[in-house]
């Protein structure tokens, strides 16, 4: 295996508190990114996902543990590490006062790159954020998923060997998530390396190669989606809805169905390797639920198993 | 897609221990100033073009208006001038301090707290100096424009005493490089705009009182401590000597006053904003 670009050990960030203990961020991170590898952060709002990218973005700090990003230690090389990465922040901070182009333009020039260098690589990005007929535009003007591709398409300005995505389709509509992924899969293919925090479930399977879920500053778990799966959950799960009040009492009928039952305020959740099979057992025991649904398992089954919470309250 | 492939060793070896301000500083503040450049020239010009007119203004209505009234006035040095003359400097000297204030404080409350501008530019490989250099360059590119036209100005109505008056030039430059540095150090520690409000209730008492329309003799000694403490009358002064020709070694005290403020300026600036977005 080649060598990481990334590597975390026991990464710790935490801030002061007034009158109070220290607020832990980010408690004890560990993994590895190796190159060309589409490495994936899912986890809830407030997780440490950001402080993480953060930290490896080289603009904060980190309070204890080891960090290396492409060989070098941020807290001493951090010009030379930024000059290498690509950052999709959470919140676009695009330039309002200047045009679509020449956002491009400006921000290359931040890196120190030739102005024609900087110039010719601006508008093979426009084509591929499919933006050329926008050049001219006010940043204003853009919809909110044309802002986020032309973010993206800043952050390779720089060609960066690193691509950094902070929640990158958070706020976007479902035809513009679309058009993103697709996007961010072309790079993938093209070999660059992506690193993103998210807590789609959708879009972690559909992006990532490998992925830690994070809780509380922690990891829970790493792995392939698939293995993910695999692991924590079931092939499939059958949901069932009984009406608010009833699904307590039905629960304690099918204790034992399937590999295992989890009862939310809402509906019940049984994972089985054949959703149907105990959706018919269920009906000869006399049970009708008001509906029901036989799904493929996801990475959300796999947050709720391990968590016992849902990823997005 | 992939750009040219740096060994980490390659890359070390052109790093951190070879600058000489370590990650605070790439060496790029031009970038910055290219970029406000750009950003003024489509969206500010008309800010620009008021902050140029502004003090002609004020020279043809109290210089030449008022001016016509009062007659001649003793400087500092006991020469006697025309009320012109003697104000001519002063608003000289304001319309630097002001263009570089503007620049260093509503500007940069309004790149950092909204546009989230400067949060870009240090995810570059910038470093928080080159941001501060280059926002500060700009501002005094911009007080070298208004100067130099003001300068004209004088010279067309005669209020050129000397030929002093051509370093006044630098002198305002040197005025506003301390303002701004100040400014933009002040404005980094400001979160809510109730807190910049201050900044305009300091600026225009001191616009006001710093010797800028009367000589200081006029006020009572401890008044005069009080004045002599500000940056303005600093400035003030030391361009009234250049413009009337009163040259005098006493004259390099304003130019220390004014160096001490750009250095401390630019240590709170730096501070702040690698406090403040690389923390």
């Amino acid at each position: 295996m080649p060598a990481p670009v990334i590597a975390t050990q026991n990464l710790v960030k935490s801030y002061p508190v007034k009158n109070s203990k220290d607020f832990v961020a980010v408690d004890g991170i560990s993994f590895e990114v190796a190159p060309g590898e589409s490495f994936g952060l899912l986890g809830p709002n407030g997780a440490g996902k950001s402080t993480t990218m953060r930290m490896i973005g080289a603009v904060s700090t980190r309070t204890s543990g080891d960090l290396d990003v492409l060989g070098l230690d941020p807290n001493r090389y951090g010009p030379e590490i930024r000059g290498q990465l690509g950052v999709v922040p959470q919140e676009n901070n695009l330039d309002m006062e200047l045009k679509v182009r020449e956002n491009l333009l400006v921000y290359g020039r931040y890196f120190g790159l030739p102005r024609a260098r900087v110039a010719r690589r601006a508008d093979e990005l426009l084509e591929f954020a499919q933006l050329a007929d926008k050049a001219g535009a006010k940043v204003d003007d853009l919809s909110g998923g044309m802002k986020r591709r032309l973010t993206i398409a800043r952050a390779l300005i720089n060609d960066p060997r690193i691509l950094l995505l902070d929640e990158p389709t958070t706020g976007l509509d479902p035809q513009a998530r679309h058009i993103l992924w697709d996007r961010l899969f072309r790079l993938k293919e093209q070999g660059t390396t992506l690193l993103l925090t998210t807590h789609y479930m959708d879009e972690a399977e559909q992006l990532c190669d490998r992925l830690v879920v994070v809780d509380k500053g922690r990891i829970m778990a790493e792995g392939s989606p698939a293995d993910l799966i695999r692991r924590y959950s079931s092939r499939e799960v059958l949901e069932v809805r009984f009406g608010s009040t009833q699904n307590a009492e039905v629960a304690g009928r099918i204790q034992g169905y399937g590999e295992r039952v989890d009862v939310l305020p809402d509906r019940i959740l049984v994972y089985s390797d054949s959703g149907e099979h105990e959706l018919e057992r269920m009906t000869a025991a006399g049970l009708h639920p008001i509906t029901s649904l036989v799904r493929r398992s996801s990475l959300e089954d796999v947050f709720l198993r391990l968590t016992g919470r849902n990823l997005i309250e | 897609m992939t750009g040219p492939q740096l060994s980490p060793s390659t890359i070390a070896a052109s790093a951190g221990s070879t600058r000489p301000f370590g990650s605070l500083y790439a060496g790029n503040a031009r970038s910055v100033m290219a970029r406000g450049w750009r950003a003024t020239r489509s969206t500010n010009s008309l800010v620009v073009l008021s902050g140029f007119v502004e003090p002609i203004f004020y020279l043809l209505s109290m210089g030449l208006g008022l001016g016509a009234l009062i007659g001649q006035v003793q400087t500092a040095d006991g020469a006697q001038v025309s009320y012109a003359a003697f104000i001519a400097p002063a608003l000289l000297a304001v319309a630097a301090m002001n263009g570089a204030i503007y620049d260093s404080t509503w500007n940069v409350f309004f790149k950092m707290q909204f546009a989230k501008l400067y949060e870009g530019m240090l995810s570059t490989s910038l470093g928080p100096l080159d941001v501060a250099l280059g926002e500060i360059s700009l501002a005094l590119l911009r007080g070298l424009l208004y100067a130099t036209g003001f300068l004209l100005v004088m010279q067309a109505l005669g209020l050129n005493l000397s030929w002093w008056a051509l370093v006044a030039l630098p002198a305002v430059l040197l005025i506003a490089f301390g303002f701004a540095s100040v400014g933009m150090a002040v404005t980094s520690y400001m979160k809510t705009f109730q807190q910049m409000d201050w900044i305009n209730f300091v600026m225009l008492p001191m616009f006001l009182f710093s010797a800028t329309f009367y000589p200081l003799s006029v006020y009572p000694q401890g008044i005069q401590y009080v004045i002599q403490a500000l940056p303005l009358w600093h400035g003030v002064e030391l361009v009234r000597a250049l413009t009337t020709g009163q040259i005098d070694p006493g004259l390099l005290w304003h130019v220390l006053y004014y160096v001490v403020m750009i250095v401390i300026g630019l240590v709170f600036t730096t501070r702040r904003l690698k406090a403040l977005f690389l923390n």
